[in-house]
């Protein structure tokens, strides 16, 4: 059989595609390393555009999800304290901070809250609204005096081990937020009672609920979904 | 006088080619990623527009094997999505191609009359350029698709970020909804154009591979229409108004 030019170029081009396609489809593994270089670039590209002042904007007239709202943890049980665990409920404020803290909820209560309502946006894709209250982790970062250190930020709960950590910039939005109220009542057990982290800024599985320790960190500290393969950024 | 022109330019062959891939895994990754949530209804709402609510696309037509794998891949190849886009629609501007493609007055007139040739009413094939105006009204199409594509994918990214994009689309549930139909469109084209590639201009795919096309074996010169004069003798080649690339 003769091969011209043409004919080579014909089957070199179907057979590189034919063997791309396929290669991504039968061995996974050999594109990790390509992927994982894209993620650290989107990461960079995120970060880049990520602006305080670029907020999400729910309109006040719009519809809340109430009580169609997802209920979501990883424990094979609702996360519940009894009342006498939840009276020794604290939220540690520690790390790369001058004055580290320990808040109960009522003190939680006396930091300046803020009522807002803004977007959940799930990484399977739906978006639902909620009107939460809460203090901002920038004034908790205020307060317990974060120092030059703190670059990233650890949200833990007593959700079987539950954490993912945060870059400060996105931490320190005016949207982000310690959240123990929604829909002007205090935290259900469904929703990370006594208090959560809620951020429309971040992907649902970034916002820790059932939350006990708030860590400025000088490095960043993966996150229970995040070591699972989703990205560590998970940005909005 | 040989019937072989060079029709396709190095550049439309390329990024041709590298579309395909792109299109391919960032189609199938997007169904993935859809699948883990097969709905544009927020929670405790509904979506009249879509009537297959709820039910997911068969696994065997997505691509990434579970949500986060879809993801990265989606995030990966959007770069070169828009990388090549952005090369072949540059060409396309600095090149003076782009008038092979752009509307001009005449084509829906023109596009009448081979709608009419494939459906019989019309003996001849009617007189083209380098494309018909069906080819030409598809490939104008593609590109603004594309555009939609990637402005509303910015748009459920960056829902925050980027909300100044997300508000041309009124908010992320509309965004999300664009970006699925804007797909859908893109490969219900993509589709008919590799049918039609097959049934009515094989000799096609050498030009869009090595660029040469022998105009003798062109649709116009077989009177070809889907699966009909597929292997029709070579002609003497109409006076074509193909202008060959330089």
């Amino acid at each position: 059989m003769t091969l011209d030019r043409r004919r080579f170029l014909e089957i070199t081009a179907a057979s590189l595609g034919g063997a791309l396609l396929s290669s991504c489809n039968a061995n996974p593994e050999k594109a990790k390393p390509l992927l994982a270089l894209a993620e650290r670039g989107n990461e960079v590209v995120e970060r880049g555009l990520f602006r305080h002042t670029a907020m999400n904007d729910v309109a006040s007239s719009a519809h809340v999800a109430g009580d169609a709202f997802p209920k979501y943890f990883v424990s094979d049980d609702v996360p519940t304290l009894d009342a006498a665990a939840a009276r020794a409920w604290r939220l540690e404020v520690s790390g790369a901070v001058k004055r580290p803290l320990s808040l109960s909820l009522d003190d939680l209560m006396k930091l300046p809250r803020i009522t807002q309502k803004v977007d959940h946006f799930c990484v399977e894709g739906w978006n639902a609204r909620a009107t939460w209250s809460g203090v901002r982790v920038s004034d908790l970062a205020r307060v317990a005096g974060a120092t030059d250190d703190a670059h990233f930020v650890d949200f833990a709960g007593f959700d079987k081990g539950y954490h993912e950590s945060w870059d400060m910039e996105s931490a320190m939005h005016p949207q982000t937020l310690v959240a123990y109220g929604m829909d002007g009542s205090l935290l259900t057990p469904g929703h990370g009672a006594p208090a959560r982290v809620h951020s429309p800024i971040k992907l649902g599985y970034k916002n820790t609920k059932y939350l006990t320790r708030v860590v400025f960190m000088p490095m960043r500290n993966g996150g229970y979904w995040s070591d699972e393969g989703y990205e560590w950024f998970g940005g909005t | 006088m040989s019937t072989l022109v060079k029709r396709n330019h190095w550049v439309v062959r390329l990024t041709h080619w590298v579309n395909v891939v792109a299109i391919v895994v960032m189609a199938g990754s997007g169904m993935r990623i859809f699948n883990a949530h097969p709905s544009f209804a927020r929670p405790g709402e509904t979506f009249a527009l879509n009537p297959w609510e709820g039910h997911a696309i068969p696994a065997w037509l997505t691509f990434g094997r579970w949500l986060g794998g879809a993801r990265h891949w989606h995030f990966a190849m959007m770069w070169l999505l828009v990388a090549n886009g952005l090369l072949y629609l540059g060409f396309l501007f600095l090149h003076g191609e782009w008038r092979d493609v752009v509307p001009r007055r005449g084509d829906a007139r023109d596009a009448i009359e081979m709608i009419r040739f494939y459906l019989f009413a019309r003996a001849d094939h009617p007189r083209q350029g380098k494309h018909n105006a069906l080819q030409k009204s598809a490939y104008f199409a593609m590109p603004l698709l594309g555009i939609v594509i990637v402005l509303s994918g910015l748009a459920i990214w960056k829902p925050v970020t980027l909300g100044f994009i997300t508000a041309l689309f009124v908010n992320y549930k509309w965004a999300r909804f664009v970006h699925f139909v804007a797909m859908a469109v893109l490969l219900l084209l993509a589709l008919v154009h590799v049918f039609m590639v097959f049934t009515v201009d094989p000799y096609s795919l050498r030009a869009i591979v090595t660029g040469w096309y022998d105009r003798a074996r062109s649709p116009e010169a077989r009177n070809a229409r889907p699966l009909y004069h597929l292997f029709g003798p070579a002609r003497p080649a109409p006076a074509s108004t193909e202008v060959p690339p330089t």
